[in-house]
């Protein structure tokens, strides 16, 4: 058993329709260690983890547990096999204790006693160093605390194998420091510890050995003393590819919104976004590069009226008066009525920027219903719009007609892009964009940018694909947890300089 | 380590989600579903009576329309006040139900504008001439259905309560408040005599004719309302998504107590055309559970009020024809219910097939 791994994956593929989420993945992480696995958002991390722990099931490739072939086919079978997942999202009933959340759902044999397992969580506890009350009820508790529940949870089912999914995300660095304590006394005790991150000095901290995936493939494993953050930097990003997106000179700079300090915290009361300050001219791609959950959404909710910021400005500079406003906690509709014609094209296409039970032309109706004295709607102008949208940029669909959830995931981008375009807006702010999206369909989209940009628009692109962000952006402002840590020139920066950038936080500047 | 090679055997039948159906595949399996619910209830009926399988349809129909044929129309225009009362109450609930706002007060807000407009009616009858009576007795009910309707929709903006719990509880508050207020007027009868002022006025000799046509013109109103208006479109974008809502920039709270105020003013209608238009009375069963029905029509209607004007006269058409077959058999007068239920246990039923496809198994497959 000296020398056998815990659990060894060989050539693991996934694929979700077309996409391939992972691809002959290879991995190896043996008790007493720690392994990270590494990679940019989208990279096959949390989909390669949900393998192990039962929510998927791999399409090739083996599994072995102790160097037996282990099927795994639900959560129940990864817990037979002794392997506990801690998801980033937790999974725990609000209105119960930390003690009856963690023996919820387990068949023991004998009558329920509470009492005796509130005893074996504090007997947990004492062994591993956490600090928590058994009795307290998790709607009570701090992020950090319902954490601890989630993995005593797993060890109290007896986990020998556990898998932390970006445990820190949620965490301050002291909460951080006290979470890696506790994980390298699991280490000593002989547990097999993975851990799914995208900070560096995290990675280079704590563990042992770090696994690097890349657009769902394997990259490598490396010892973690044998290497820097600048090889796992280059492991992580990739050498650099060319696109040719066309990229035309700014023309006439000036100002057209300026973000001055804001600060936002969430319902739990984090920073989300802490001293924001950014400003982006008209006629030029402002791209906005990070880890995903940085902030983004929230700095993009900020400037749309649809998030309360705590405290900071957010002006713009209308080109017709010449009138700067302060844009800061007006709701979108106030936003409208001063005359500002922002488009945003939000992350989440049909929960928040279509209604995807109705049809193109009741979609295209959403920014222009309320136009009119008149208490009726008016459907020619939609219907014209919708038909126009589906001839130039060529979506495929049945008809005007059709409910927008039927058709594909880059048609609907274009059905979404081409309306928020059509309100022929100052400031167009679009949330990853092409995700999920065909070459082609991409491609619609840039260019749809650029003639923005061109026609002296403000555009505003949160992107993840590093090559699309250097060849696009006329400037590309970095956020890391929630702070700007770097505005590049996108003409001369580096892949290599943004994804530093991305994964600089606190901590990782003593380093 | 623990040994396992689990053998996953396929399923006998698979369950597959639909690509989607046609409209037209979709309804002719509901009205398949339909068929079927009025086929069984004739076998069930006629098993338990001893009738023949078509002679329960006779007597069914006998019971709904009465002499039709021989040119007695007088239960067709019961069977007519019926329906409007129910598909009254369903047009109320239907942009609540739209709005994903669960709208379990019909019931109550009904009561309650029967409430107001009996009280107007005892009140100011004789005081007050009818030609201004009558509009107060209407518009007094309407407003009394609107508030108690906006009630829960203010405590659900402020405070984020259970609409469908709120909701019903106040079906409750409004059954105490017309038990006390006859116990009030009735003394120890506990009945309150019929009230002619402040009555609605009846066209020719027909005594439901006004109903019925004051709930045909609310229908063509709320279809267009739902269809055409802006405030239609707020509706159907806030039960959607609220997200997208807030995206382009409909204040959700503002919708949600509007289409309550609409929702519970409708039902004022339904309460008022029930006390000012066809008893003069009221009492706590004045209603009659119609309210939690109304749901159903609403429902089963898609929210779209042509389709929902069919739903009510089919449950009315079954309620009082399975009624009949058990007045005649010496069933127990929950026969009526458990018709109605059988054919929208059906109905809703197959809202699964219209979803997925059953497929048998067939051949092994890897893993």
């Amino acid at each position: 058993m000296a020398n056998q791994a815990a659990i060894e994956l060989k050539n693991i593929t996934k694929t979700f329709g077309s996409v391939v989420a992972n691809k002959n993945v290879n991995l190896r992480a043996n008790r007493g260690e720690i392994l990270s696995i590494l990679g940019e958002n989208g990279s096959g991390k949390t989909t390669l983890m949900n393998m192990i722990s039962g929510i998927y099931f791999p399409d090739e490739g083996e599994i072995f547990i102790d160097g037996e072939p282990a099927v795994i086919a639900s959560p129940k079978d990864a817990f037979d096999y002794k392997i506990g997942m801690i998801h980033q999202h937790f999974k725990l009933v609000d209105v119960f204790s930390a003690a009856e959340n963690i023996i919820l759902g387990l068949e023991e044999q004998g009558r329920y006693n509470l009492k005796a397992a509130e005893e074996r969580i504090s007997a947990i506890c004492d062994q591993y160093g956490f600090e928590l009350d058994p009795k307290k009820k998790i709607y009570t508790m701090a992020v950090s605390e319902k954490q601890t529940v989630e993995i005593i949870k797993v060890l109290y089912r007896g986990a020998d194998i556990l898998i932390l999914d970006e445990p820190t995300a949620v965490l301050t660095p002291q909460e951080t420091q006290k979470l890696f304590a506790v994980l390298r006394r699991m280490r000593e005790d002989g547990k097999c510890i993975i851990i799914i991150t995208h900070k560096l000095h995290e990675v280079l901290s704590l563990s042992d050995k770090v696994a690097v995936l890349r657009k769902g493939e394997y990259v490598g494993t490396v010892e973690t003393a044998k290497t820097s953050e600048a090889e796992l930097t280059e492991m992580m990003v990739g050498k650099k590819i060319s696109l040719n997106i066309e990229r035309s000179e700014p023309k006439d700079a000036q100002v057209r919104l300026e973000v001055h300090h804001v600060d936002c915290s969430n319902r739990e009361g984090t920073l989300v976004l802490d001293d924001v300050s950014f400003h982006v001219n008209a006629g030029e791609i402002l791209g906005i590069a990070g880890i995903a959950g940085s902030g983004q959404r929230e700095l993009l909710e900020v400037i749309a009226g649809l998030q309360k910021s705590d405290s900071g400005a957010v002006l713009y500079h209308n080109p017709k008066t010449g009138n700067v406003d302060n844009l800061q906690n007006k709701t979108p509709l106030q936003i409208r009525e001063l005359g500002v014609r922002l488009s945003f094209v939000p992350e989440d296409r049909l929960g928040m920027g279509l209604v995807g039970n109705m049809d193109i032309t009741d979609n295209m109706m959403l920014r222009s219903y309320r136009r009119g004295k008149s208490a009726f709607l008016e459907r020619k102008g939609p219907k014209d719009l919708a038909e126009k949208i589906i001839e130039d940029l060529e979506v495929v669909t049945p008809g005007a007609t059709t409910p927008v959830r039927r058709l594909s995931g880059g048609n609907v981008q274009k059905v979404l892009v081409g309306r928020e375009i059509a309100a022929s807006p100052t400031v167009l702010m679009a949330a990853y964009p092409v995700r999920g999206l065909d070459i082609n369909s991409s491609y619609t989209i840039y260019n749809l940018l650029n003639q923005q940009k061109e026609k002296g628009v403000a555009v505003i692109f949160v992107g993840e694909d590093l090559d699309v962000l250097l060849e696009l952006c006329d400037r590309i402002l970095v956020i890391g947890s929630g702070k700007v840590t770097g505005i590049l020139d996108g003409r001369t920066a580096t892949k290599e300089q943004v994804g530093l950038l991305m994964t600089k936080t606190e901590g990782g500047e003593q380093k | 380590m623990s040994q396992k090679s689990k053998k996953h055997h396929e399923p006998f039948i698979h369950i597959v989600k639909r690509d989607e159906l046609a409209p037209a595949k979709a309804w002719g399996i509901r009205i398949g579903a339909i068929v079927l619910g009025v086929l069984l209830i004739g076998l069930i009926s006629s098993i338990l009576t001893g009738e023949g399988f078509f002679e329960v349809y006779e007597i069914m129909f006998r019971g709904v329309f009465g002499r039709l044929f021989e040119g007695k129309t007088n239960m067709l225009w019961k069977f007519l006040q019926d329906t409007a009362i129910l598909l009254c109450l369903g047009l109320a609930v239907a942009p609540a139900f739209k709005m994903k706002f669960w709208n379990c007060g019909a019931e109550g807000q009904a009561l309650i504008g029967g409430l107001a407009g009996m009280f107007c009616m005892i009140q100011f009858g004789g005081k007050l001439p009818e030609f201004f009576l009558v509009p107060l007795v209407i518009a007094v009910s309407i407003i009394a259905g609107a508030i108690w309707g906006v009630i829960p929709a203010i405590f659900k903006a402020k405070w984020n309560t259970n609409e469908t719990l709120f909701t019903l509880m106040m079906n409750y508050m409004a059954t105490q408040l017309i038990a006390y207020y006859v116990y009030i007027v009735g003394g120890g009868s506990n009945v309150i005599n019929p009230v002619s002022t402040g009555a609605l006025p009846v066209i020719g000799n027909l005594q439901y004719l006004t109903n019925i046509l004051i709930v045909a013109l609310l229908t063509v109103a709320v279809y267009v309302y739902l269809k055409y208006s802006k405030q239609g479109y707020e509706i159907a974008v806030v039960g959607e998504s609220q997200n997208t809502a807030r995206y382009i920039g409909i204040n959700v709270k503002k919708v949600v107590l509007r289409t309550m105020m609409l929702s519970g003013a409708i039902c004022g209608v339904a309460g008022m055309l029930l006390v000012a238009g066809t008893d003069h009375s009221i009492n706590t069963n004045t209603v009659g559970g119609q309210g939690f029905t109304a749901i159903m029509v609403a429902w089963l209607g898609k929210f779209n009020p042509a389709i929902m004007t069919l739903m009510a006269g089919l449950i009315i058409f079954l309620r009082t024809g399975a009624a009949k077959v058990a007045d005649l058999n010496f069933l127990n007068s929950s026969f009526a219910d458990i018709s109605v239920g059988v054919v929208i246990l059906l109905l809703v039923g197959c809202e699964f097939f219209i979803q997925y496809s059953v497929r048998l198994r067939h051949g092994k497959k890897g893993v």
